[in-house]
């Protein structure tokens, strides 16, 4: 429900409305962007920034919140530790259960691995079951995977790993046919074509969608797969360490969040498909991230020797939800900017093309409010500009939202907002994270038999990614992933050592680099409750 | 009670919580922490699934734990997991008819149309409209209607029937997508062409170029319009 305030303000986006229906509002020049991009993108402010002082990546810019994990402490003491009982012996040993894990597991399961599925929440529990707006693929007649290539390489400041990029747009195509083939209920044209849409920095519309709940769909039809199959998971299990044997992996440290036991697992080949780290809160931003978004895999990779790459690109996607203060945070699609929804000003005018890149608009939003103070401030005092949704009904008719993005229409219905009636707030929101674990285009990271695919790892996208890049991305590496592991571990002799060497090295690094015990890490899951809430905890049930 | 505040009484217990939460917040704010029945915080994943009853009232609502608003007098808990029945099956050998349907899910015949599910729905989805479809053997509309579950489970558990109805959803989205939507026959088609590799020579030339040229291009590229 808006205040009264706020309906008033509105009258001024009403009023302009008219005039932009048919307004061409241009796109920014490179050195434009550039200029707006060192002034206000998060990513520009060296204050948020330190240098990892240990670790394969020491000396690398990391924003403080990441750094605080990667140099932490494991809860366990390598010294006191046995791992004598061996509870799962596997080929494949995949952590997360998300997009990436489940395509991995299933392929890996195809290929004749054995495997088992850890996450430390639900199968599908995940950002990809919250990714609305849609995958890329170049699929249509006027578009081809070399277009594709270049928007990817240009969004991404051509920072890409050009072998990753090439993965990514070559397999796109097989990628959608193999979702459509599982059954994934991609919006379609009466005669099978695919609808697609462009997305922010694209130059074809080569975006499909599965309405408003595209990830959702494409995870509820894999986790319905990797069930069918019969692929053994266990959900509500961290892995809380990976086990070596010289430079190699050779299992991991089960934690069960429950019962806080642990089991060990021993397994040929390892795979990360832990996602990213939007609940670890770079400046404090909110966040659209998962509950369980706390950048485990880095760490764990991270401490057995694996490299990270572009760890200080970290990218917030220009609209999430600014007001009311329930929904803070939380991602209102692009595909709503995709399908005519216009950004403006306290004023009602318009200051940036919709769908530029995410890091130019977003920064254009941060400049609008902070820079030129042409922003709203909404009751919570957070800042904000409008969404003009009631437009695209004045383009696509009566019912476009409703239609287009249910889910979007429904999550403001709950809070007694009609976007098909009014503006909605919006403010930029930590999304993604564009760096992460340095992989080669068949997921395997610098540590032997360890392997990562998805958000944990970095480089696909450079330093920044583009939307329906992360979809993709995430079933065209957790299928190479699952096979390339897979191919290995037919390949090798079941490990005959575990062992937490790695770990012993790292703490000793932590010690000579004069790092004290803080927190420790991985971190598994965020802490909201209320400040104080702990103060009088006793631990008496022993 | 200080103003702003409510009520909540969280498994029978209570907590006093400002009236400005969600139901997952205000339990958090009581010091509560999850592991289970909370997972995307945004209403996509079905993770914090709550049953709840408000003062004076014996009808039991439900709601989403990170979308429901706190009342005064709330009695509530979540439903993070549910014990629902799930078939196996392999999608490419089934055919898109109720006898599928019937055969992985026999239960759906007990369906009594007392529409509970419906009313049980955080999404407001019409389930019994749906599993009277797939009854009927009306896959698509099954598929289209129950596009919206995120498998919180609530419909199961209220269902007298004990049909669990959204992995009936499931199934009917996947076989209508797979056997009844037309196919994109352009995507069949570009699959072929990457095959033979007719893309292979272009992005080659690419991932050679410099920076400086690759820029060149991509900044004079030309747009497919918007609209």
């Amino acid at each position: 429900m808006y205040t009264p305030a706020l309906l008033e303000l509105i009258k001024r986006v009403e009023a302009t409305r008219q005039e932009r229906l048919h307004q061409e509002f241009p796109l920014l020049s490179a050195e434009d962007k550039q200029t707006l991009l060192e002034g206000y993108h998060p990513d520009y402010k060296s204050e948020i920034f330190r240098e990892l002082r240990v670790g394969p990546s020491k000396g690398q810019r990391t924003p403080m919140v990441y750094a605080d994990v990667l140099e932490a402490y494991s809860a366990i003491d390598p010294a006191k530790f046995d791992l004598s009982k061996v509870d799962y012996d596997v080929d494949v040993l995949v952590v997360g259960g998300g997009g990436a894990g489940a395509s991995a597991a299933l392929v890996a399961n195809e290929a004749g691995a054995s495997v088992l599925l850890v996450t430390k929440l639900r199968l599908g529990d995940s950002n990809t079951v919250m990714a609305q707006g849609g995958i890329q693929g170049a699929d249509k007649a006027n578009d081809s995977p070399s277009i594709h290539y270049l928007d990817v390489m240009g969004g991404g400041h051509y920072k890409n790993d050009p072998e990753l990029v090439r993965a990514l747009v070559m397999d796109a195509p097989d990628v959608l046919a193999w979702l459509e083939r599982l059954g994934v209920m991609f919006d379609k044209e009466a005669d099978g074509t695919m609808i697609t849409i462009h997305g922010g920095g694209t130059s074809r519309k080569r975006m499909h969608a599965a309405r408003d709940y595209t990830g959702g769909e494409i995870m509820k039809t894999l986790k319905d797969e990797v069930l069918n199959k019969e692929i053994p998971v266990v959900e509500f299990a961290s892995v809380y360490e990976l086990l070596t044997e010289g430079r190699k992996v050779t299992g991991a440290v089960l934690y069960n969040m429950e019962t806080e036991e642990y089991e060990v697992v021993r397994a040929k080949t390892v795979i990360l498909a832990t996602g990213g780290g939007g609940r670890l809160h770079v400046m404090g931003f909110p966040t659209s991230n998962h509950y369980g978004a706390t950048a485990d895999g880095l760490v764990l990779g991270y401490r057995a020797g694996a490299p990270l790459l572009y760890m200080d690109t970290i990218q917030y996607h220009p609209t999430g939800a600014a007001y009311p203060e329930q929904i803070l945070g939380q991602l209102v699609t692009e595909k709503v900017r995709s399908i005519g929804g216009q950004i403006t000003n306290i004023d009602g005018d318009r200051f940036v093309y919709e769908l530029e890149t995410r890091d130019v608009e977003a920064a254009a939003i941060i400049r609008e409010c902070s820079g030129r103070k042409k922003g709203i401030v909404t009751p919570s005092g957070q800042d904000a500009v409008w969404l003009d949704t009631p437009i695209i009904e004045t383009k696509l008719g009566e019912g476009a939202i409703k239609a287009r993005v249910p889910a979007m229409y429904r999550q403001y219905q709950r809070f007694g907002i009609d976007m098909a009636e009014h503006p909605i707030l919006i403010y930029p929101t930590q999304h993604y994270q564009n760096g992460g674990l340095k992989i080669n285009e068949a997921c395997e990271t610098k540590v032997k038999n360890l392997y990562a695919a998805g958000e944990v790892s970095g480089g696909v996208h450079g330093t920044n990614r583009l939307m329906g890049n992360s979809l993709l991305d995430v079933v065209v590496f957790g299928k190479r992933a699952g096979e390339a592991a897979a191919e290995r571990a037919r390949e090798i002799k079941r490990p005959g050592k575990l062992s937490l060497k790695h770990l012993d090295a790292f703490h000793a690094e932590l010690k000579a680099a004069r790092i004290r015990k803080k927190g420790l890490s991985p971190m598994l899951l965020p802490d909201y409750r209320r400040e104080g809430a702990t103060n009088r905890k006793v631990d008496a049930l022993v | 009670m200080a103003e702003g505040m409510v009520t909540i009484y969280v498994m029978g217990k209570q907590y006093e919580v400002p009236s400005d939460l969600t139901i997952m917040k205000a339990m958090e704010y009581a010091g509560y922490r999850f592991v289970r029945g909370c997972g995307c915080r945004g209403a996509f994943c079905g993770a914090c699934g709550t049953v709840y009853r408000t003062k004076d009232d014996y009808r039991l609502r439900v709601g989403l734990a990170c979308q429901e608003m706190v009342q005064d007098g709330m009695y509530l808990t979540e439903i993070p997991f549910f014990p629902g029945n799930k078939a196996n099956y392999d999608i490419d050998e089934l055919e898109p008819t109720s006898e599928t349907v019937l055969k992985l899910y026999p239960e759906v015949y007990r369906c009594l149309s007392c529409n509970t599910c419906t009313k049980a729905c955080p999404q407001d989805i019409e389930v019994m409209e749906y599993i009277q479809a797939a009854l009927r053997g009306d896959i698509a509309k099954a598929a289209d209607l129950s596009f919206d579950c995120l498998l919180c489970g609530l419909c199961a558990s209220r269902c007298p029937s004990e049909i669990v109805q959204y992995n009936v959803a499931l199934l009917c989205r996947r076989l209508y997508a797979s056997k009844i939507a037309p196919k994109a026959e352009h995507l069949a088609k570009r699959v072929k062409e990457v095959e033979k590799g007719k893309f292979d020579k272009d992005v080659e030339k690419l991932m050679k170029m410099k920076q400086k040229d690759i820029a060149g291009l991509y900044n004079n590229r030309d747009m497919e319009p918007r609209d």
